[in-house]
């Protein structure tokens, strides 16, 4: 190749632009330089840079009484996620996150099965648009969305009424766990709009990875003896499972993050994010908001080891 | 096997699944139609377009409009620039430090918005920069130059790299082989980032509360009308103003990308 450079450059004395090209494919590593210098200066010094400073500032100083932030380094605020209020908080956040992703699953799981074993053409693409286009819609008015789904005579609850199943929904909101006075201000209406938005997320990794499943290994479970319900445990779930566990990394993080949906809807308390925002916000302790923000940082640092031996990252 | 017909519980199931997901935008497009002006009240009353004409007439949206535009639109130019460079080095090479890079352009997405929010709001008060329109742009530039990255990788990776040599091989320089070899090659997968970062960055809520200061995107406008009741039909007409507008774009990047490309929306 080299030699094929030099015969033709040879005869005339090549332009600036020319001799460039040569002198970058001659040196895969100067060209490789040029080419990673702008995004790598612009993620090192913006991102990198205001990640570290971050970190940084979670062990400045908060004075209470005068309510300023003073550089001197203490290890207070870390030490003060473990109080009792902060631990409930991250237990809320964690539980909902929890919750979410398994409802998510297995809300997805025969939306994802059908698409993979039941379509193809038209009929694939249509649903794969009919899943995509919910997931990208604007976040925002998907929550507002769901607040008129919930609210007090709202669209929900015309349904319930005329379908006779208002003491249903007054027996689920009597329960302790999922409680509260009317849907909008429950936890089953927060576990609800989580769900929701999410869901999508989870569709279509799980459809991916069933895609990927040889017809020929259900003929061979089935020839084999199995019912469908063992050639399901043994054969489809486990194939499924790098698919799941790819879909909760985006339903587990994003629900631990969230803070808007809390705010919208279900009952009065903190969520990690709205701790977060609050503390930076009308508290104006920026060192304690930065000290939260390691809860999530760690939980999913976590949560991705957890899920990469369940062959996570080759799905996503 | 393969031609065998779904069970009745499976198709409801995935049907149903379908439904679920669809049911709360058909109800915002409802919505903007009302002709009640109270708040949450079903079933709708009539059919009017009368809202439509009053929000767009109004200062604060078109001033939201405005902005959300010029970010989405900064934003994505530079998540374009960043994104095909990125992609321009690592699609091939393999050399030290290459996952570490590959994983930094993901974090922006894979750490939850409070923490890339909250870390950009605490360096430019550390830098004394004051939240506006360039703050915003920085901070959706950041979690946008990986959608573009991704949709250009997949594209190159499709794309023989013979024909790069070949063009050296026949006298073209650098320019000449990018405008004419590689462009035309990554010219969809460049449109379809591009339409997916400018979604992306139309829509997103969590970093900008913490980058914006005083300044109101879209989403911020939207998401302060939700505490202020008294007029719920005109935001009903910008939801779904902006569903639209982030819907329309994904569908494009969909089209751009359908035969067997990277996924489109494989991950936001």
């Amino acid at each position: 190749m080299n030699l094929a450079l030099e015969h033709r450059t040879g005869g005339t004395a090549p332009g600036p632009r020319r001799r460039l090209a040569n002198l970058l494919y001659r040196r895969p590593g100067l060209y490789l330089a040029l080419l990673l210098l702008p995004p790598l200066a612009w993620f090192g010094a913006v991102y990198l840079g205001s990640l570290a400073n971050l970190l940084w500032q979670g062990l400045y100083t908060f004075d209470d009484f005068s309510m300023a932030v003073t550089p001197e380094l203490t290890l207070a605020n870390l030490v003060a996620l473990f109080n009792a209020a902060n631990l409930d908080i991250i237990l809320r956040t964690l539980a909902m996150a929890v919750a979410v992703s398994i409802a998510s699953a297995l809300l997805a799981f025969p939306i994802a099965w059908y698409m993979a074993r039941y379509t193809r053409g038209r009929m694939k693409a249509f649903f794969y648009i009919a899943v995509m286009l919910p997931m990208w819609a604007s976040y925002i008015v998907k929550a507002y969305s769901w607040t008129l789904l919930l609210a007090k005579g709202g669209v929900l609850q015309w349904f319930l009424a005329h379908l006779g199943l208002e003491p249903a929904l007054l027996w689920l909101l009597g329960l302790p766990w999922l409680g509260g006075s009317t849907l909008s201000t429950s936890h089953l209406g927060r576990f609800l709009v989580f769900v929701y938005i999410w869901l999508p997320f989870m569709i279509l990794p799980i459809q991916a990875a069933l895609e990927r499943l040889p017809p020929s290994l259900l003929q061979a479970s089935a020839d084999l003896g199995a019912t469908p319900r063992q050639t399901f445990v043994h054969v489809v779930l486990p194939l499924a499972v790098p698919g799941i566990a790819a879909g909760s990394i985006f339903t587990f993080s994003l629900t631990l993050g969230d803070f808007i949906v809390p705010q919208l809807v279900g009952p009065p308390g903190y969520f990690i994010g709205s701790m977060v925002y609050a503390q930076q916000g009308a508290i104006g302790n920026l060192p304690m908001a930065a000290a939260f923000t390691l809860v999530p940082i760690v939980l999913i640092a976590a949560y991705l080891a957890i899920v990469k031996r369940l062959g996570a990252f080759d799905a996503l | 096997m393969h031609s065998e017909r779904a069970g009745m519980p499976l198709r409801l199931l995935a049907w149903g699944g379908l439904a679920f997901l669809h049911a709360p935008i058909l109800l915002i497009v409802v919505y903007a139609f009302n002709t009640e002006d109270a708040a949450f009240s079903f079933p709708p009353r009539g059919f009017t377009l009368k809202w439509l004409g009053i929000a767009l007439g109004r200062a604060d949206v078109l001033e939201a409009v405005k902005l959300s535009l010029q970010v989405a639109a900064l934003a994505t130019l530079i998540a374009l620039v960043l994104g095909s460079l990125a992609s321009l080095a690592l699609y091939r090479r393999t050399f030290f430090g290459k996952s570490a890079i590959s994983l930094l352009l993901i974090l922006p997405i894979a750490l939850p918005g409070i923490v890339t929010g909250l870390a950009l709001l605490s360096a430019f008060k550390a830098l004394g920069i004051a939240p506006g329109l360039v703050t915003i742009v920085i901070g959706h530039a950041t979690f946008c130059v990986v959608i573009v990255y991704n949709n250009v990788v997949g594209r190159l990776r499709r794309t023989a790299h013979s024909q790069i040599e070949a063009s050296l091989d026949l006298g073209a320089d650098g320019w000449q082989t990018f405008r004419y070899i590689m462009l035309p090659n990554l010219g969809s997968a460049l449109l379809a980032g591009g339409m997916l970062a400018f979604a992306l960055s139309f829509d997103e809520i969590i970093v900008t509360t913490f980058t914006a200061g005083h300044e109101r995107t879209l989403p911020i406008w939207l998401l302060n009308q939700l505490s202020r009741p008294r007029d719920v039909p005109v935001t009903n007409v910008v939801a779904l103003l902006v569903m639209l507008a982030t819907m329309l774009p994904i569908l494009g990047a969909w089209y751009l990308t359908r035969d067997g490309d990277s996924v489109a929306g494989s991950d936001k």
